[in-house]
């Protein structure tokens, strides 16, 4: 089977419009969280990190719109529209495109949207990013929870093995609106704090949001410095709750030993793991169980949801691109916000970003539906 | 094993008061509403599951046309991948009307649970202990050569022994599904012809 790897990249986020500013205060332990007092949203003060509408509006003027766009749309499109660039790629008939969200343009359902209600279909959503950059396919939408985001690379790469496309441009984006946090609140699930995943004191999530893309492609003479190799993947379902992580970790432990087996590896192989830890109680118990059981209690492991909050569609991407800097720094970022171990069973969570060099990495996301993604990525260049 | 070997093992419509299995109608109903029709379809094949009532109309359709399917079925390495158009906008409208009254107090996490469209795999997951890959797309119409590279990719990487695809669609009232087993051996080649034609039978 041909190799497949992801390439150029892009994060829009609360740190900048691209991933080298997130990477930046990430290596140096500085949230992007902070307390966010809008009423339209909720009535209460809540830790988030959003992406500035004053810059978002000046990056995406210059893109020359010729047509009004929503907010989320603007940050996909400024997102991919670097990507795009940076790739040199034509769009031809072998060009993918996959946009990964879990609600798109959900906010377009609030009684002042100046925006017709058709624009919360999400094939809209694909549509208007498709004809924005000229692509020759139609968007592939992929909308499965908070796995999406890293589901979304497996799916392009099966595409590609299926000869379906040379290249996939795949982007991803959530926003923090209304309707999700009101949501998260029922459940009685959000954090008053800056979250703290794995944490004896954790009290729960944190929404984020961001968008970010990258390309994910089959030529090996389009890479970047912090380029990999996607060398197993898999997807597995718990079968046992829609909203309840299982007891067992069942999916998340037969996602993560099915992609082992794939890439041919075994738990030592594994440098780093990018963990989902989302901050609840449950989500980060189940992730200690499956973790154990798949032997990886030793693994150096983190959540980047102390910097960006959980990003909903969009974290499995972000948290990739922040991998693939990872393993391209032989560094380890630090678990922000965690202090004391406070699942049942043992897990080595970063405690300080520390240098280690690395070559393989794996991430993990879990969803309601009981989705479960565990991807594998190995570092091109030494 | 090459993908053209590949073969539609079974097929189900659900539409327009009616459910069937290899273009056989096995139930139909004339209740105008899909509340009371997908109740009477339950009732019909008579299934024991009480988590049915629970769920919202994108699932409740997606999971019927599932135990057609996969009732008679010992396999259990059967991923899912399905897809549609309205996403779950039936019920983010019916989240997005509670949350409008008055500073979100009225969110009720019963149905916002229901919010993503994937849910309705959970649902078919737990019901006939699947514990295998899981894909949601939405698309403007029923794409069935992506979904067939999809399964494929699934089947000769071994990650699945048998796929079940297709299109769910439930928004503003209407409803449609046409699932289909893909296997090993069956009924019909796998080609995006057929399954076109076979999406278009009435």
């Amino acid at each position: 089977m041909n190799s497949v790897y992801l390439s150029h990249n892009n994060i829009i986020s609360a740190y900048g419009f691209d991933s080298a500013a997130a990477v930046s205060s990430i290596k140096n332990e500085v949230s992007g969280l902070s307390l966010v007092d809008d009423s339209k949203i909720l009535p209460n003060p809540f830790y988030s990190s959003l992406i500035p509408q004053g810059s978002l509006s000046e990056a995406f003027e210059k893109l020359n719109p010729k047509e009004a766009y929503t907010r989320l749309e603007q940050i996909l499109l400024v997102s991919l529209a670097d990507t795009i660039k940076k790739s040199g790629i034509e769009l031809s008939d072998r060009v993918g495109l996959i946009v990964s969200t879990t609600k798109g343009n959900i906010d377009v359902l609030e009684d002042d949207s100046p925006f017709d209600e058709e624009r919360a279909y999400l094939n809209e959503l694909g549509k208007k990013i498709e004809n924005f950059f000229g692509f020759k396919n139609e968007a592939i939408v992929l909308s499965n929870a908070c796995v999406s985001g890293v589901l979304a690379l497996a799916v392009a790469k099966r595409f590609i093995h299926q000869k379906r496309y040379d290249h996939v441009f795949v982007v991803a984006g959530d926003l923090v609106s209304k309707f999700i946090l009101t949501g998260f609140n029922s459940f009685q699930a959000l954090s008053e704090t800056p979250c703290r995943p794995y944490c004896k004191t954790r009290a729960g999530i944190n929404i984020g949001e961001v968008g970010c893309s990258v390309l994910v492609t089959a030529d090996n003479t389009n890479l970047v410095d912090e380029s990999v190799r996607i060398i197993g993947e898999a997807s597995c379902n718990d079968a046992n709750h829609i909203s309840g992580p299982s007891r067992t970790g069942e999916g998340l432990y037969r996602s993560i030993v099915s992609a082992m087996n794939q890439a041919e590896i075994e738990a030592d192989a594994i440098d780093y793991i990018s963990a989902h830890g989302t901050a609840t109680n449950y989500n980060d118990e189940m992730e200690a169980i499956a973790f154990n059981r798949a032997n990886l209690q030793h693994t150096p492991l983190n959540s980047l949801k102390g910097y960006f909050g959980h990003t909903l569609g969009a974290s499995g991407l972000l948290e990739t691109i922040i991998g693939m800097y990872s393993l391209h720094s032989n560094t380890l970022f630090a678990s922000l916000g965690f202090q004391e171990l406070g699942v049942s069973k043992p897990l080595h969570i970063i405690k300080k970003t520390t240098a280690k060099e690395s070559s393989i990495f794996l991430k993990t996301a879990s969803g309601f539906g009981g989705c479960n993604t565990a991807a594998i990525f190995q570092k091109v260049n030494s | 094993m090459s993908s053209a070997d590949y073969k539609i093992k079974s097929y189900c419509h659900i539409r327009d008061g009616k459910v069937s299995k290899n273009g056989e109608v096995l139930f139909s109903d004339s209740s105008e509403e899909f509340s009371a029709f997908i109740k009477a379809t339950y009732k019909h094949f008579e299934t024991d599951y009480s988590k049915f009532f629970k769920m919202d109309n994108l699932s409740k359709l997606a999971f019927m046309g599932a135990e057609v399917l996969l009732r008679d079925t010992d396999e259990k390495n059967i991923a899912l991948i399905l897809s549609n158009r309205a996403s779950s906008l039936d019920t983010d409208r019916k989240h997005q009307a509670a949350i409008s009254k008055q500073s979100g107090a009225f969110a009720s996490p019963a149905v916002f649970v229901y919010t993503l469209p994937n849910i309705c795999m959970g649902e078919i997951s737990i019901r006939h202990e699947l514990y295998s890959e899981n894909s949601f797309f939405i698309f403007a119409e029923f794409k069935p050569h992506l979904l067939s590279d999809y399964a494929n990719d699934l089947l000769e990487t071994e990650k699945a022994n048998e796929v079940l695809c297709g299109w769910v669609d439930y928004d503003k009232g209407k409803y449609d599904a046409f699932l289909y087993v893909i296997a090993k051996k069956g009924l019909l080649p796998l080609d995006t012809g057929e399954l076109t034609k076979l999406y278009r039978t009435k």
